[in-house]
C-alpha cells in the first residue's frame, strides 16, 4: 500500500524537519512569494526607493487590478483543461462600448451592469461552442480574439480614441474609499481596514487550525502557526501603512477583493466549485458521477468573458479613455497570472487566491520596468520569459511528486 | 532447423502483487495453427507481450527459444525483425490514411531517401491479393468494414515477411461471414508456411481450425491437445479452461427471498455510431428487490455497454429501441443524474479512467455524486462531509490515515472502496457493479463481498458484472450470460456450473453435465 506515513497529528516532529516537509510540499507556493519579494527589493534598489513609495504601490494595485479579475476567470477555464485566448480584445472590445454609452450621455450605473450582461452573452456564445458543438477551445477563442479585435476596431474606427468624462467611471480605477472626517496626515480608514483584516485572518486561521484538529488533520506545529500569523499580519500592516501615507486603499482594490471573495468562496463552498475541480480532475468521473459537464463548461465560459468586461471597464477607467490597442496581451498576462500562482498545466488544481499573486507577480515586473524606462520590446521578452520559466517549474515540481 | 518454430520455457511475469504468469511452458510447431485458450485473465495477452518485446527482456525471467536461438526483445521492433507480428483486438490502422500507406507505415519502400509511392501500390496490391481483399489500395481506412481492416492489418504483417502470425480475438468484433473468410485466410496461409498463434473466445472455431490447442489456467499451462490427429470437443476445452472447485472465498449470506422486481430492461437494442454496428441487441433482463443478478460473458460481450447505455447512456449511444421500468414506472434515463435520481449508482469497472478523481482527497471523491445532501442554501457543510467519508471509511474499511488522503496514493482494493463509497452515499436502491474485484488482493475482494451481502440483506439490489467466473457463481442469485451483444442465457444461482456458464457464453449449444 502506497499511503504516505505521516502522522495525522504531530507533536514530536522536530520544527527543522516540519519546515522541510513544508517547503517541499508548497515549494510552488513558496516560490511564487519568493518571487514576488525579490522582484520588489530588485527594482526598490534600482529605483532608489521608488518603487515601494506609497503612490506606487497604490498605482501598482490599481494596475493589477484588470489583469487580477481577468486571471481569476482564467483561472476556472485553466482548472477545467480549456483556454481562453479572446479575453484580451473581448475587454477591449466592451470597454470601448462602455465608453461609448458613456459618451452618449448614458448612466453610468446601467452602462456598467450592461456592460458585464454583454460579457455573458459573449462567454454564451464562445461556451456553447466548446462545450455544445464540440469545437476546441483553442480554435474557438482563437476565433473570438480576431472577431473581438475586429469589432474594437470597428467602434473606435471613426471616433479613434474615446474619452470617459464621467466621474464616476474614471474613480473606478483612479479613485481612493474616502477618509474618516477626522483624518490627519495618515489615512485613518486605511489603517482600520488594516487593523480588521489582521483580526479576521487571526481568527480565521484560528478557527481553521481548531477544526482540523478535532477531526485529527494534520496540522502545522504551534511555532510555526505563529510564525506564519505573525508573517501575514506583518505583510497586511505594511501594505496599509504604506497605502495609508498616501490616499488610501484604491476602489479598484475594493473591487478585486469582492471578486476574489465571491469566486473563492464559489470554488471553495458551494457544489458549482466542488464540480470545476472535478471536471479539471477527471472529466468523465465527473459526468458519471452526475455532474452535467456541458453546463458547467458553458458556465466557466460565461464567467471568464464576464470578468474580461469588468476588466475592460477597469482598463477603461484607469486611462479615462477607450483605445484602438486597449486589450492587446491581457490573455498572456491573465494565463501567465494563473500559472505563477500554481494552476496545474493538467488541470484540476488552482486556487484563485494564488493568482491574484501571479497577477501581482506578472504586474510589479511590468511595473518596475515601466519606472526604470526599459523599452517595451525588452518587456515583451521579460514576461514571456517568465511565463514558461513558471510553466516549466511547475511541470518539474509536479512531476516529482506524481 | 528444430520441429519448433518457437518454444517459450518457464516464463514467469509479475505485476505489482500479481503473478500474472507462472512458469509457462509453450511451443509452437513450424507450420502450424495454434490456438491459445483461457478465461479472462488467464494470461494469454500477457504471454504474447512477453513473445512480442511490449514486456522487454529483463521484466520476466524464462527463456525465448524462436528458430533455435534464443531471443531477447528489447521492444516490438526487435520481435518483428525476426518475424513476429502480433495482431491486436484494438486494430493499430490510421482510419485517415489509405490501405497502401497504412501496410507499408513504418517500413516505407524507398529510393535512396525518397518514397516512392507507385511501387508502394503495387506492392500492396500484391498484399491485397494475398489476403484475398478485392478493393482498391487507395481507399481510407475508414470506409473499410471492421473485417476488412483485420485483413489489411494481415496484409501490413505479411508485407514484412512475416515467419508467426499471432491474432488476439481477430473474430471478436467481425460477423460470421467475416469471421469465416479470415478462418479460411489462416488455413492458406497455414499451407504458404506461415505459422499462426491465434488467442480465442470461441471455441467453435477453434476446434475448426486449431492444429494444436493450449489451455492457460491463473497464469500456468495446464494442457497442450494435439488436434490435428484426435477431434478435441469443445466441452473437453472448457473442462480444462476452468477444472477447479470453488474454494471458500465468498462469505455466507442469509439466504432471503427475494422481492419483486424492482428494475427492468425490455427491448433493449443499441447502436454504436463510432463503430458503427449494433452493440446490443433486444437484452431483456430483469432485477429484484434484495437480489444479486450476475452478468457473466467473456471479453467484448457488451456488459460495460448494457451498463453504460442504462446509466444516462454517456457514450451518447443511439438507443434504438427499448425500455427502462423502474419499480414499475418507465424511466427516461438521459443524464447520469436522471440514473441517480431514479435510484441506480454505476461503479465503474475503470475506477482511474472514470471513476475517481484521483488528484483530490477521500471525502471529495465520496460526497461528489451527491452533494445536494451536504448544501445547506448554498454551502457545502464541511463538517458534515468530513463526517461522512469518516463514516464510510470506518464502515467499509478505507485504509488510509485520514479523509484528506489524496486517492491516486490509495491500493487500488482501497480506491475501489472509496468508489463505492462514493455510490452508497447516493443511497441507491439498485447497484450495478462492473468488475468490483479487478486487480485487488484477494483480502480486499472478500471485504467488497461482504460489503455485497450487507446491502443486498438491507434490500438493496445488486448488479454485478464480471469476468470472473467463479466470482460471478460464489455471489449472484441468478446469472444472465451475454455473448457478442444478447443474452445467451439466464441461470439460478444453483443450477449454475461454470461448464454451463462457460458453455453459454462461448455460445456451445448443447449443455453438458
Amino acid at each position: 500500500m502506497k499511503v504516505s506515513d505521516k502522522k495525522s497529528v504531530n507533536d514530536n516532529e522536530p520544527i527543522g524537519s516540519e519546515l522541510h516537509a513544508l517547503i517541499k510540499e508548497n515549494i510552488r507556493e513558496y516560490a511564487m512569494y519568493i518571487a514576488l519579494v525579490f522582484i520588489f527589493i530588485y527594482f526598490n534598489v534600482l529605483t532608489n526607493g521608488l518603487f515601494l513609495s506609497s503612490r506606487n504601490i497604490s498605482d501598482l494595485i490599481n494596475q493589477t487590478g484588470y489583469i487580477a479579475v481577468l486571471a481569476v476567470g482564467m483561472t476556472l477555464i485553466l482548472i477545467i483543461k480549456h483556454i481562453d485566448l479572446s479575453v484580451g480584445y473581448v475587454a477591449g472590445f466592451l470597454g470601448a462600448v462602455a465608453a461609448i454609452f458613456l459618451k452618449n450621455g448614458w448612466n453610468v450605473w446601467l452602462v456598467i451592469p450592461l456592460t458585464l450582461f454583454f460579457g455573458v452573452c459573449v462567454g454564451l456564445y464562445q461556451g456553447f461552442l466548446v462545450a455544445r458543438i464540440g469545437v476546441p477551445a483553442f480554435v474557438t477563442t482563437l476565433a473570438g480574439m480576431f472577431i473581438f479585435r475586429g469589432f474594437l476596431s470597428r467602434v473606435t474606427a471613426g471616433t479613434g480614441t474615446i474619452i470617459v468624462r464621467d466621474e464616476v467611471f474614471r474613480a473606478i480605477s483612479n479613485g481612493f474609499l474616502p477618509d474618516l472626517p477626522f483624518g490627519g496626515n495618515l489615512h485613518v480608514l486605511t489603517l482600520l481596514i488594516g487593523i480588521l483584516a489582521v483580526i479576521l485572518v487571526i481568527i480565521s486561521q484560528i478557527r481553521q487550525r481548531n477544526s482540523m484538529l478535532k477531526y485529527n488533520f494534520k496540522v502545522m506545529s504551534l511555532p510555526i502557526f505563529i510564525s506564519k500569523i505573525l508573517f501575514m499580519s506583518v505583510i497586511i500592516l505594511l501594505v496599509v501603512w504604506i497605502l495609508a501615507g498616501y490616499r488610501g486603499i484604491p476602489w479598484t482594490a475594493v473591487i478585486v477583493g469582492v471578486v476574489l471573495f465571491i469566486y473563492n468562496f464559489m470554488l471553495h463552498k458551494t457544489r458549482l466549485g466542488r464540480y470545476i475541480y472535478g471536471i479539471g480532475g477527471n472529466s468523465e468521473a465527473a459526468e458519471l458521477s452526475g455532474v452535467n459537464v456541458k453546463n458547467v463548461t458553458m458556465f466557466a465560459f460565461a464567467s471568464v468573458s464576464m470578468l474580461a468586461a469588468l476588466s475592460g471597464i477597469l482598463y477603461t477607467s484607469r486611462l479615462s479613455s477607450a483605445t484602438p490597442t486597449a486589450g492587446l496581451g491581457f490573455e498572456l498576462d491573465a494565463i501567465a497570472s494563473s500559472y505563477i500562482g500554481g494552476v496545474s498545466v493538467n488541470g484540476g488544481i488552482g486556487r484563485v487566491t494564488n493568482t491574484i499573486v501571479g497577477a501581482l507577480v506578472i504586474m510589479s515586473l511590468t511595473n518596475g520596468m515601466n519606472l526604470m524606462g526599459v523599452d517595451v520590446s525588452y518587456q515583451y521578452v521579460v514576461r514571456g520569459a517568465i511565463f514558461i520559466l513558471a510553466v516549466a517549474f511547475d511541470v518539474k515540481t509536479r512531476g516529482k511528486r506524481r | 532447423m528444430s520441429e519448433n518454430i518457437l518454444e517459450m520455457r518457464g516464463i514467469i511475469k509479475e505485476f505489482p502483487g500479481v503473478r500474472a504468469l507462472n512458469n509457462v511452458n509453450f511451443k509452437v510447431r513450424r507450420g502450424e495453427i495454434h490456438c491459445l485458450v483461457g478465461e479472462n485473465g488467464a494470461g494469454k495477452s500477457t504471454l504474447m507481450k512477453v513473445l512480442s518485446g511490449v514486456h522487454p527482456y529483463g521484466t520476466y525471467s524464462g527463456q525465448i527459444i524462436y528458430n533455435d536461438e534464443e531471443q531477447k526483445f528489447k521492444s516490438i521492433a526487435d520481435s518483428e525483425a525476426v518475424g513476429i507480428a502480433i495482431i491486436y483486438q484494438e486494430l493499430a490502422l490510421i482510419p485517415e490514411l489509405s490501405i497502401y500507406e497504412n501496410i507499408y507505415f513504418g517500413h516505407e519502400v524507398t529510393e535512396g531517401r525518397i518514397i516512392n509511392w507507385n511501387q508502394t501500390i503495387v506492392q500492396a496490391r500484391e498484399m491485397l491479393q494475398k489476403v484475398r481483399l478485392n478493393v482498391n489500395p487507395s481507399m481510407k481506412i475508414k470506409n473499410l468494414s471492421v473485417g476488412k481492416r483485420q485483413l489489411v492489418e494481415i496484409a501490413k504483417a505479411l508485407s514484412k515477411n512475416v515467419k508467426l502470425l499471432v491474432l488476439d480475438e481477430p473474430t471478436a468484433a467481425l460477423n460470421e461471414d467475416d469471421s469465416e473468410n479470415l478462418l479460411e485466410l489462416l488455413i492458406q496461409l497455414k499451407h504458404q508456411g506461415v505459422t499462426c498463434i491465434m488467442i480465442s473466445h470461441k471455441l467453435k472455431e477453434v476446434v475448426a481450425i486449431a492444429d494444436t490447442i493450449t489451455v492457460l489456467r491463473d497464469g500456468a499451462t495446464i494442457t497442450s491437445m494435439d488436434a490435428e490427429k484426435t477431434k478435441i470437443s469443445e466441452h473437453e476445452i472448457i473442462k480444462n479452461m476452468v477444472g477447479r472447485a470453488i474454494e471458500n472465498i465468498y462469505p455466507k449470506r442469509k439466504k432471503k427471498n427475494p422481492g419483486p422486481v424492482f428494475l427492468e430492461i425490455k427491448n433493449w437494442t443499441v447502436y454504436n455510431p463510432v463503430s458503427e454496428r449494433e452493440i446490443l441487441h433486444d437484452i431483456n433482463i430483469n432485477v429484484r428487490k434484495g437480489e444479486i443478478v450476475g452478468i457473466a460473458g467473456l471479453m467484448g460481450a457488451g456488459r460495460t455497454e448494457l451498463a453504460l447505455s442504462i446509466f444516462g447512456n454517456v457514450p451518447n449511444y443511439k438507443i434504438t429501441n427499448g425500455e427502462i421500468i423502474v419499480d414499475g414506472l418507465r424511466k427516461k434515463l438521459k443524464h447520469p443524474k436522471d440514473a441517480i435520481k431514479a435510484g441506480i449508482a454505476y461503479v465503474t469497472e475503470d475506477r482511474k479512467g472514470n471513476g475517481l478523481v484521483l488528484i483530490q482527497d477521500i471525502k471529495y471523491n465520496t460526497s461528489i455524486a451527491n452533494l445536494e445532501k451536504l448544501t445547506e442554501g448554498i454551502i457545502i457543510n464541511d463538517k458534515k462531509e468530513i463526517q461522512v467519508a469518516k463514516d464510510y471509511q470506518k464502515s467499509i474499511n478505507i485504509k488510509a490515515p485520514s479523509v484528506r488522503q489524496i486517492v491516486g496514493n490509495l491500493s487500488g482494493g482501497n480506491q475501489q472502496k472509496v468508489s463505492i463509497a462514493k455510490w452508497l452515499f447516493v443511497e441507491p436502491k439498485i447497484l450495478i457493479l462492473d468488475e468490483p474485484t479487478r486487480g485487488i488482493d484477494v483480502g480486499a475482494k472478500f471485504e467488497i463481498y461482504t460489503i455485497m451481502n450487507k446491502l443486498v440483506e438491507q434490500g438493496m439490489s445488486i448488479i454485478m458484472i464480471s469476468s470472473e467466473l467463479l466470482e460471478i457463481l460464489g455471489m449472484s442469485d441468478r446469472i444472465y450470460i451475454m455473448s457478442e451483444g444478447s443474452i445467451t442465457g439466464e441461470l439460478k444461482g444453483e443450477e449454475a456450473t461454470e461448464q454451463k456458464v462457460m458453455a453459454m457464453a462461448t455460445r456451445v449449444e448443447e449443455v453438458m453435465e
